[in-house]
């Protein structure tokens, strides 16, 4: 079997070495980067705009191209995060937590090398699982019903837990208003439309994730850091040198243990549908926050911080390709859109696609190799570039990023309502920020809260109202035991601490 | 206002939502429906309650003077930022509104200009050239390049696209 | 595969070069600006497929002189699409894909405050088929099997779907009327998902379009009992319909394109011939085929017209005999 999946990688490799298919990779990982980049596009709203586009070419090279373009959108991700602040999708909130400090202390060229590499090895770990283990991933995925879907969201709330500030009624509000903003909309059990305000049509359509994050971190960062820096050059420019380079290189060891799990983690979460890659790169984040050394350091600017969640939503991105092409299930938005670009082709993703289409599909494997190899080095020789914009005075950036804040807000939905809804959460998340009150919750929250309300009432009606489903559950029971596990460690962690510096003062 | 007056008000004043959210969560079932599990209105309901509590949380808070906050008396918006900030959002405003009266590439220049040349005092070179270029790239971005629209304003602007549209499409 | 791509290309550039010849000579009216093209589901969904397809096959035979923008307003089961519209009266730039929540979702939702019947039929593209579903393991072959056996589990028999109020949701109380008996509904966001859980065990049965389905059909992962349509599709020539054994129980989804209120008949009648061209062309009849969905009757104006008129009346009917209640389970 191992000699067969060689044979058929080696034919995928060739396919994808063609000159019209290494052209639509060089150019999907360049689009990529650029649209993850801006925030408010993103990679579904890349994809979905650039399909037609591909019923030029054949449907290898067409898929060869989005998969490159969503490839670099998970990196063009972090280049927003980093030097803007704004993440432009949810699989990038949380490499603002770590990648913006170290953007402002002016480590912006090590936290976006951290970025390339981490994403680089979670690209490399999950394609070769890919290959590897396709069909029988496929079928544990098939396993996971709306219990598993729920204990999932349970371990991806836990692993955030030591993400707020030191004020915990303020944390929790922050949680709770984030879940509340998420039910605006239609309620999909009772199909009715929920908590529609002064019936504006605009909150038919619920309140998009990207409305939040744009408003707190475009707009709300923006007036914070006005306030902060009076207009002036915030960083000053830093100079790029191949010293530098090589030093920054070096502190691969700092996070590679951080991103290797991300990356495992990344790729299994990425392939249970209806998971994708948000809840992986936030629990690679949290996870390598608590079980690191030094758990107080991260949020200030840790490389480590950067690496663990890159590695997991690249990781994840390839994993949610694994439920589309094996089943014909998106295991991400973007991934739904990729699904309907491939019945356009008359393809059909399901079961068979392996066995009736293997150029299609090896091909597919062979690119994100290929892939996954531009992309690193595109990113790396762009640094200097990006790093650029940390320097630019304040009063010409801020107009700029206000210019893609309203543009990526209104595209999506193509409603001015959002737009308006962005500006206000950004001037409340700024005054709420002033009185400390954390805004990272909120915007984890919005995106984890839905999955985590349907699965939830989803098992109920299969339970007919009783929740012990869940005890026939070994999947969800085992997540549930791990995230208690997540919730008690810190606490046990702070006892020993403290146990430590009792003994170490009664030695004293 | 000071910091610590700013806490109160602003705890008083999530209260009074929460409290708001939790009337309009009863809109809707709330109760747990027998075989089915929680109706559409229960988890808002529920989560309106909880902000309502932590609310009151921050106010007995700030009442024992926990708070770091509630022992600021330094004001809350102070002299020399408010300005900027406030400028900045009022332009804001001032843009969106724009948006829906003269479309987006008109108020993003007029938005850049005053941003740039007014508040920033760049050189007018500077000005001039983001603010015809930023409004050209956006244009040749989404509605070349991405086939997505953007708001053009009231209907009488509308025509004035049309060239652009015979050149591009 | 390659080969089959080219010939199609071939074709269709083919007749697009004949009918342009001859819209250039007939026609007055023509979009001077990007049109709209709203589509009341979500991305990735079948109607969003489709949508996509078509944008696809206008900009690759260079059918419209404006490119077509595909806006996704599915909020509030489309009740945010139906009232982006009616705000839209007199737009000639403005198209809607529709589905049935067309008509149920007016119904459902009195407060929308919509009347379809203002709005400006273009044309039907299709009728899209649903079938039901269940595993080979559960030993199911007939519908008297089936319906005897969802009899026996009563409550316990588990009916996945696409939400309360959707479709399958109606088709579902449908058939407990027919036969009696009352089972769990339980939404998930998506066919795809549906699918999922039902190949995955979680669910016992669904009713699915059949492009839903068909390639766990193909595996061998999931089978149809009974189609609901007047006649047997020509991909599932073995299933029977409802019909035939004596059970009246039909049910289309339609997919339609309609304008807004007061668009001008020139536009109208341009964006009928468009979209003719598009219902022709090899690409849509070969989708058409290959999912199981009818592409053989074309709906002009009128046609279309009446067609909602009858659709409208007959999900007022549904609804007010299967209860709302029954659809939404509260």
């Amino acid at each position: 079997m191992f000699q067969e999946i060689l044979v058929h990688l080696g034919e995928g490799l060739l396919e994808a070495f063609q000159p019209l298919n290494m052209m639509m990779i060089f150019f999907g990982c360049l689009a990529g980067l650029f649209v993850g980049a801006l925030p408010g596009l993103g990679s579904v709203n890349g994809v979905a705009i650039l399909l037609p586009v591909t019923f030029l070419v054949p449907p290898t090279s067409a898929i060869i191209f989005l998969a490159a373009l969503y490839y670099g959108a998970m990196y063009g991700g972090a280049i927003s995060s980093i030097t803007l602040g704004i993440p432009g999708a949810s699989t990038a909130v949380a490499t603002v937590f770590d990648g913006r400090p170290m953007a402002q202390k002016g480590l912006a060229d090590q936290a976006l090398m951290a970025a390339a590499i981490a994403s680089f090895l979670g690209g490399t770990v999950s394609i070769v699982l890919f290959t590897l283990f396709a069909p029988p991933l496929a079928k544990f995925a098939l396993a996971f019903g709306p219990p598993e879907e729920f204990s999932l969201m349970i371990l991806a709330f836990a692993t955030f837990v030591g993400l707020g500030g030191d004020d915990i009624p303020k944390t929790i509000f922050s949680i709770l208003i984030g879940l509340l903003l998420a039910t605006i909309g239609l309620d999909i059990i009772s199909g009715r439309p929920r908590l529609i305000f002064f019936d504006i049509p605009g909150f038919l359509h619920g309140i998009n994730f990207l409305v939040l994050a744009i408003g707190i971190y475009g707009i709300g960062e923006m007036l914070w850091t006005l306030e902060t820096t009076q207009g002036k050059v915030q960083v000053e420019n830093v100079k790029i040198t191949w010293k530098r380079f090589v030093s920054n290189l070096k502190q691969v060891k700092e996070y590679i243990g951080g991103a290797t799990l991300g990356s495992f983690l990344g790729f299994f979460v990425g392939t249970l549908p209806a998971a994708g890659a948000t809840p992986a790169s936030l629990m690679s984040y949290g996870l390598t926050k608590t079980f690191s050394k030094d758990p107080d350091s991260f949020g200030k600017g840790k490389p480590a911080g950067v690496a663990a969640p890159e590695a997991a939503n690249n990781s994840a991105s390839t994993g949610s390709m694994l439920p589309m092409i094996t089943l014909g299930i998106p295991g991400s938005p973007t991934t739904a859109v990729l699904l309907g670009g491939m019945i356009i082709w008359g393809l059909r993703p399901g079961p068979l696609l392996f066995a009736e289409h293997p150029e299609f599909v090896w091909g597919l494997v062979g690119s994100m190799y290929i892939a996954n190899f531009v992309t690193v080095v595109l990113n790396l020789a762009l640094i200097p570039v990006f790093v650029k914009v940390l320097a630019t005075p304040f009063t010409v950036l801020a107009p700029i990023i206000f210019t893609l804040c309203v543009v990526g807000g209104f595209a999506p939905t193509q409603d001015m309502h959002d737009v308006w809804l962005m500006l206000l959460f950004g001037v409340f998340g700024y005054l709420l920020r002033k009185l400390d009150y954390p805004v990272a919750p909120a915007v984890l929250a919005i995106v984890l809260g839905p999955l985590a309300e349907s699965s939830l009432r989803q098992t109920l009606i299969a339970g007919q109202g009783s929740a012990a489903v869940f005890l026939e559950r070994p999947i969800a029971l085992t997540c549930f035991f791990f995230a208690l596990m997540l919730v008690l460690y810190p606490v046990y962690q702070a006892f020993t601490r403290k146990g430590k510096k009792k003994a170490e003062a009664a030695e004293a | 206002m000071t910091t610590k007056t700013a806490e109160l008000s602003m705890a008083i004043f999530l209260l009074l939502a929460s409290i708001a959210l939790m009337f309009k969560s009863a809109e809707l079932n709330i109760g747990w429906i027998p075989g089915r599990g929680p109706g559409a209105g229960m988890w808002p309901f529920y989560l309106a309650l909880g902000m309502a509590l932590t609310c009151l949380a921050t106010i007995f808070r700030w009442y024992r003077r926990t708070t770091p906050q509630s022992r600021n008396e330094d004001p809350f918006l102070s002299p020399e930022t408010f300005p900027i900030v406030a400028i900045t959002t009022v332009a804001l405003i001032g843009l969106l509104v724009g948006i829906h009266i003269i479309g987006i590439y008109f108020s993003l220049a007029l938005f850049i200009v005053f941003y740039v040349g007014y508040v920033g005092r760049h050189s007018w070179g500077l000005t001039a050239a983001l603010a015809i270029g930023t409004p050209v790239f956006i244009f040749c971005l989404f509605e070349w390049a991405l086939t997505t629209t953007l708001p053009k304003g009231l209907e009488m602007f509308e025509p004035l696209y049309y060239p652009i549209y015979d050149l591009i499409y | 595969m390659k080969n089959s791509f080219k010939k199609i290309i071939t074709g269709v550039s083919a007749l697009a070069l004949c009918t342009t010849a001859a819209v250039t000579a007939a026609q007055a009216w023509e979009p001077k600006k990007p049109v709209e093209l709203i589509i009341m589901a979500g991305k990735g969904g079948g109607a969003d497929q489709m949508a996509r397809l078509w944008q696809g096959i206008i900009q690759q035979n260079k059918l419209s002189p404006r490119p077509f923008i595909p806006v996704n307003k599915p909020g509030g089961s489309g009740g945010e699409a139906l009232q982006y519209l009616k705000s839209k009266a007199g737009d000639n730039h403005v198209v809607m894909v529709t589905l049935n929540s067309y008509y149920t979702t007016p119904i459902m939702q009195p407060e929308l405050n919509v009347d379809i019947s203002t709005f400006t039929p273009i044309a039907r593209m299709a009728l899209d088929t649903f079938l039901l579903w269940v595993r080979p393991d559960e030993g199911i072959k007939t519908l008297d099997e089936y319906v005897e056996k969802v009899k026996a589990a009563g409550k316990d028999w588990k009916v996945g779907g696409t939400g309360s109020g959707q479709e399958d949701s109606i088709l579902t109380a449908m058939m407990e009327a027919e036969f009696g008996y009352d089972v769990t509904y339980i939404p998930f966001p998506g066919g795809g998902t549906v699918a999922k859980n039902l190949i995955g065990g979680h669910i016992d049965s669904t009713v699915n379009n059949p492009s839903e389905q068909s390639e766990f059909y193909r595996a061998g992962q999931s089978m149809p009992i009974v189609q609901f349509n007047d006649e047997r599709s020509p991909a599932y020539p073995d299933t029977p319909t409802a019909k035939e054994l004596g059970h009246d129980i039909v049910y289309y989804m339609q997919r339609s394109i309609n304008g807004p209120a007061d668009m001008d008949p020139e536009a109208a009648e341009w964006y009928r011939d468009l979209f003719k061209k598009v219902f022709d062309s090899a690409e849509w009849q070969k989708f058409c085929n290959e999912d199981g969905i009818d592409c053989s009757t074309w709906l002009d104006a009128a046609g279309l017209e009446e067609f909602h008129k009858n659709g409208l009346a007959r999900h007022k009917n549904l609804i007010e005999q299967v209860g709302a209640k029954a659809i939404t389970g509260e």
